[in-house]
């Protein structure tokens, strides 16, 4: 039971980062990056191969994964999604989509479908407390989701460009009066939700260690949900909704049926939106005007 | 030399020709306003000198220097604050955040001087000064986005419909610190449907047709002036 709930808090740690993604790119630029969930696959082969091809140690293994990722988040910006600003959400959605299928191909050309077996990036013993076994793989998942959620909370609250950030988030032409540049916030913004992409790439990889094309396609789905779920454009919402999803998922595999868990997790999610349209911690839309 | 210098501005929406030809001047300490009926091309002027809309034709000199096709996030630092219809302050931050932002451009050394400078002329700010700027009454906004645009030290503030949906009592105030600002020697470019209360305070007026300046003349010429007491002052 209590292995149950920490291999769901440490799933969703992971949803809870991708979600993170989602939902400041949503914020922001008022768009669905469905590419983002092929930035994690991404993240997980620049992983794989400067550990298994190149040897490098776990962490410049993963500095450098990250730094690349941030890099193809902001191309990615740049390229597909910045010359479609002022166009339609429909246009950028379905560009969104056509992202995400270069990145697959992409990825298939390079490395094959054959799945690749990631290495150990966590060299650590596992943590016994009396007879259960908690992984050192979740112990890391979890405490890098909390603070990856403490950095962004204070970046977005305490800095002035997180501040800017969440002006720009809100009303870019008045952003723009302030002296703010809107192009530069949002590249930002890419390049954060892409750096963390690549984390949870790595985590998720360490995890469930066979890495494919189409690795980021499923947890890229379910994070979104989690993004909705706690309250798209929300940091706590994604935060909440990515760990909430976790823990549903592993209980419904565990206790209910392994081919179901998705649905019931969909399931939780329709329900969630029937009630509360906004999410768990969506923003309410009562102001003064 | 004028500090601000408009010649020959024409602004399209689309095929709609919006600014016709537009010129005019506002010189340093002066309170200018343009009036004119609704849609006779007022915001649309603010906005293009602001930099948030291209014009077609046409200078904007801010101190000789010409300020068309600088992206608006840069014109802020060129000394140039648009309080935009509307006023548009941003809900979701707390109202200090909303004056920070106002500071943007600046490099935070004396953004505690400028806090207290805002909240001296707005005491009812630093009471609310945690509060979530959505929260405020509608004068309150106001207050905060005159507040949040002063934050740069702009050189010429440009205020649009301050007094917009505005119980008189808050419109009498919100003209009060214009004044006091005139007399602190803040250039203002003042866009007004109320142009009674408009005129009043301003040295010099535009009246705006349709796009074109019709009329120009001192703050008094233009209240005395017959035509413009029959379009827009109710005779």
């Amino acid at each position: 039971m209590l292995s149950y709930l920490i291999n769901g808090i440490s799933l969703g740690s992971v949803y809870a980062i991708i979600a993170l993604g989602y939902t400041m790119v949503y914020g922001i630029a008022k768009m669905l990056n469905f590419a983002h969930g092929d930035v994690i696959m991404i993240g997980g082969y620049m992983a794989f191969c400067s550990t298994s091809y190149l040897g490098w140690p776990a962490i410049p293994s993963v500095l450098f994964s990250i730094i690349v990722c941030t890099m193809l988040g902001i191309v990615i910006e740049r390229l597909a999604y910045k010359p479609l600003r002022d166009a339609s959400s429909l246009a950028v959605l379905i560009t969104a989509i056509g992202v995400s299928y270069f990145l697959q191909n992409a990825a298939l050309l390079i490395w094959s479908s054959n799945p690749k077996a990631f290495p150990n990036m966590v060299d650590l013993p596992n943590l016994v407390v009396g007879d259960i076994q908690i992984s050192s793989v979740a112990i890391v998942t979890i405490i890098a989701c909390i603070v990856i959620m403490i950095a962004l909370t204070m970046f977005t609250t305490k800095t002035k460009l997180g501040k800017a950030m969440r002006a720009v988030s809100e009303d870019k032409g008045a952003a723009q009066l302030m002296g703010i540049n809107v192009n530069a916030t949002i590249s930002m913004t890419f390049a954060i939700g892409s750096g963390l992409a690549a984390i949870a790439g790595v985590l998720l990889c360490s995890a469930y260690p066979t890495l494919m094309p189409t690795t980021g396609a499923m947890p890229g789905i379910k994070a979104f949900t989690a993004a909705v779920f706690g309250g798209i454009g929300s940091i706590p919402g994604a935060m909440l909704g990515g760990i909430l999803l976790g823990i549903i998922e592993i209980f419904a595999k565990a206790y209910i049926s392994t081919q179901l868990s998705d649905a019931i997790v969909f399931a939780v999610l329709i329900i969630v939106l029937i009630v509360k349209p906004t999410g768990l911690l969506g923003k309410k839309m009562a102001e003064k005007v | 030399m004028s500090l601000l210098n408009v010649s020959g501005l024409d602004v399209y929406y689309g095929s709609i020709h919006a600014i016709k030809d537009i010129s005019f001047e506002v010189n340093e300490g002066e309170i200018v306003t343009l009036i004119g009926a609704n849609g006779a091309g007022k915001s649309t002027t603010l906005n293009t000198i602001a930099g948030l809309l291209k014009p077609r034709n046409g200078n904007v000199l801010l101190n000789g220097k010409n300020l068309l096709g600088t992206p608006a996030h840069k014109i802020v630092k060129e000394g140039m604050a648009l309080c935009p219809e509307g006023r548009r302050i941003f809900h979701q931050l707390t109202v200090r955040e909303n004056l920070e932002m106002g500071a943007y451009t600046g490099d935070g050394t004396g953004l505690l001087e400028d806090l207290d400078m805002v909240t001296d002329l707005f005491p009812r700010l630093k009471e609310r000064y945690k509060q979530v700027a959505g929260t405020l009454s509608g004068g309150e906004q106001q207050m905060l986005a005159m507040g949040r645009a002063l934050m740069s030290h702009p050189k010429i503030l440009m205020l649009d419909e301050p007094s917009m949906g505005l119980a008189p009592i808050l419109v009498e105030q919100i003209f009060d610190i214009i004044k006091r600002l005139h007399s602190k020697g803040t250039t203002i470019l003042l866009v007004e449907q109320n142009a009674q209360m408009a005129l009043s305070v301003a040295d010099r007026g535009y009246v705006l047709e349709t796009g074109r300046i019709v009329t120009t003349g001192t703050g008094k010429e233009l209240l005395n002036n017959d035509s413009v007491r029959k379009a827009y002052l109710g005779g």
